[in-house]
């Protein structure tokens, strides 16, 4: 993988121009939240990188994340970014199997050792290694021994940065995220179910042009993850009218009007998905009528059901409250008759007395 | 890893809520049952008018002010008419406080925007702190006041302000905001029984008590 081509001419093998690269590079650039003076500097790094190794680990993962980034669309700058990259190992693309595919990663790992970028989608099960091994060896180890010559380590996808699907209750492989293992290297999250393509390339660029990016306190990185999906989308003037779908095909979900009132969590979701979009800007989640499920964020399978709104219970409350009120009407009843009780009581030792009596008493 | 913000607000939605459900079911069910149970001394004369009637009819009419009280206390009554009405209107006309009512009780109605839900949310605010200044400002109504007058207003004020803040993001995270404006929310259901915003529930018990003993008496109330 190291002989391949640098950028240019895969950009010119390819048939897209030299103008077509450098809109390109204005667009990462606008979406980093960088000034837009710093896109030739950009296109300079990806067109010069020394190329970094990259390896690629896949453990527990439903290969969703590379399936967003290679097939976005046909054929995309991103792809040709990320082939740009000297990507000596991955296992659901790379042609070796087997053993020579690892011995790939070893090689790689040996000859790089200290500058490689690790890239990593899914969780690692903890409970039992066993849950998930590659040739052999459990995803726990082969993380550690990985991580332990990475430059950086890159986690892709929700369930590398938080846990994820595997993660959700009652998560019985006990899945964790990278940075529960990985303590001692620069991490950056970038999570998604899956990313969005150019958020994976513009990290990807970033880091061969500027290092690591700004993250949050999440790990993520601040240009993708800084604002909510409700603050940048397009159904927000339908939530400040007060107009609600009700239901997925009422008139209210036909006249796209907000879906908040349906479960999305994109109030409480950070994620650039309203504004980058899917697909070449086409669509996203929300657009094609859906909530958002807030994929971006951790324990979003747990959080409380996807179709329920936010402002609501998430848990059973019914039968909380059913409880409640027998045991408080029973205590109210008990309390009123131990106040009649007491003033029966009162009324029986009450005795009569006239004015001498209380001149006898004083 | 976990955010934080998100546990806590899934807090307020599972555990802070269904105890606070609790405090605030159970609570209301045990006073009200027993000042039901409690009862009143049975009145064995013969009444001069009807006690029903004027006990339903003083339910309303005690809503209104009583003549020449207005001027009297300008800023009590109409800072409180401004905050029951601002809060009520926050509370049963925002998109997101409507649908808890409906998953609570099947029950729905349309939305307001959300212009009118933050004037009266703004004015509810502005006519809590009024009232404040009258109880501060007056000897006689500082001394009146206890702990419980000070907490009730705090537990009233907060949601507001918190949703204010929640909404517009003014600061803070988002999502840790909302968490604060549920807890603040829930903070008001467990102190709801235990203070005078049971009010809100006994006020149209006590003002029937009221009216139908004064109707029995053949009296005005």
């Amino acid at each position: 993988m190291t002989e391949r081509p640098l950028l240019p001419e895969l950009l010119r093998a390819n048939g897209i121009s030299r103008r077509g690269f450098m809109k390109y590079c204005a667009a990462l650039t606008s979406a980093l939240a960088l000034p837009p003076a710093l896109a030739p500097k950009i296109a300079w790094a990806l067109e010069n990188a020394a190329r970094p190794s990259v390896i690629w680990l896949s453990f527990q993962e439903c290969t969703g994340c590379t399936e967003s980034i290679t097939r976005s669309a046909a054929p995309t700058i991103e792809d040709l970014i990320f082939n740009a990259v000297s990507l000596d190992y991955h296992h659901t693309l790379m042609a070796a199997s087997g053993t020579a595919a690892e011995e790939a990663r070893l090689a790689a790992m040996e000859a790089n050792y200290g500058k490689y970028l690790l890239v990593v989608d899914g969780s690692i099960p903890v409970d039992n290694p066993a849950y998930s091994c590659i040739a052999g060896i459990s995803n726990l180890e082969m993380l550690k021994e990985t991580a332990a010559g990475a430059a950086a380590i890159v986690a892709v996808g929700t369930c590398a940065a938080f846990g994820g699907i595997p993660h959700a209750n009652p998560n019985p492989t006990g899945a964790v995220a990278v940075g529960d293992i990985i303590t001692d290297k620069p991490i950056i999250n970038v999570p998604g179910c899956p990313p969005i393509p150019i958020v994976m390339t513009s990290v990807l660029a970033h880091y061969l042009t500027f290092g690591l990016p700004d993250l949050d306190e999440l790990g993520r990185p601040k240009a993708f993850y800084g604002e909510t999906i409700h603050d940048r989308c397009y159904r927000r003037p339908f939530y400040d009218k007060g107009l609600f779908a009700e239901g997925f095909d009422d008139e209210g979900a036909r006249a796209g009007w907000c879906l908040y009132k349906l479960g999305c969590k994109g109030p409480t979701t950070k994620s650039v998905c309203a504004t980058v979009k899917w697909n070449d800007g086409t669509s996203f989640p929300i657009q094609s009528g859906h909530p958002c499920l807030g994929c971006t964020e951790p324990n979003f399978w747990d959080n409380g059901g996807f179709y329920k709104p936010l402002s609501t219970p998430a848990g059973d409350y019914r039968r909380v409250g059913l409880a409640a009120a027998a045991a408080g009407a029973a205590l109210g009843v008990a309390g009123g008759l131990m106040g009649r009780a007491n003033k029966a009581r009162a009324a029986r030792a009450h005795e009569a007395v006239d004015a001498h009596d209380l001149e006898k008493k004083s | 890893m976990t955010n934080p913000n998100f546990d806590l607000l899934m807090w307020a939605r599972t555990t802070g809520f269904d105890i606070a459900l609790a405090i605030m079911v159970g609570g209301i069910l045990l006073r009200v049952v027993e000042i039901v149970v409690l009862g009143r001394k049975k009145d064995l004369a013969r009444p001069k008018g009807n006690p029903v009637a004027q006990g339903l009819k003083t339910i309303f009419t005690r809503s209104l002010p009583r003549k020449g009280m207005v001027k009297e206390a300008p800023v009590t009554y109409v800072g409180g008419y401004l905050f029951h009405i601002g809060f009520a209107v926050a509370f049963l006309f925002l998109g997101a406080h409507i649908a808890l009512i409906t998953d609570l009780t099947g029950l729905g109605w349309p939305e307001a925007n959300k212009a009118l839900i933050e004037t009266a949310a703004a004015v509810a605010v502005v006519a809590l702190i009024a009232l404040a200044w009258t109880r501060f400002s007056n000897p006689v109504r500082r001394m009146l006041t206890t702990f419980d007058d000070w907490l009730v207003w705090t537990l009233s004020i907060l949601p507001l302000v918190t949703g204010y803040i929640a909404v517009n993001k003014l600061f803070g995270d988002g999502t840790l905001m909302m968490a604060i404006h549920m807890l603040s929310a829930e903070a008001l259901m467990v102190a709801f029984p235990f203070t005078k915003l049971m009010h809100a529930v006994t006020f149209a018990m006590a003002r029937y008590y009221n009216g139908s003993i004064q109707g029995r008496k053949g009296a005005e109330s």
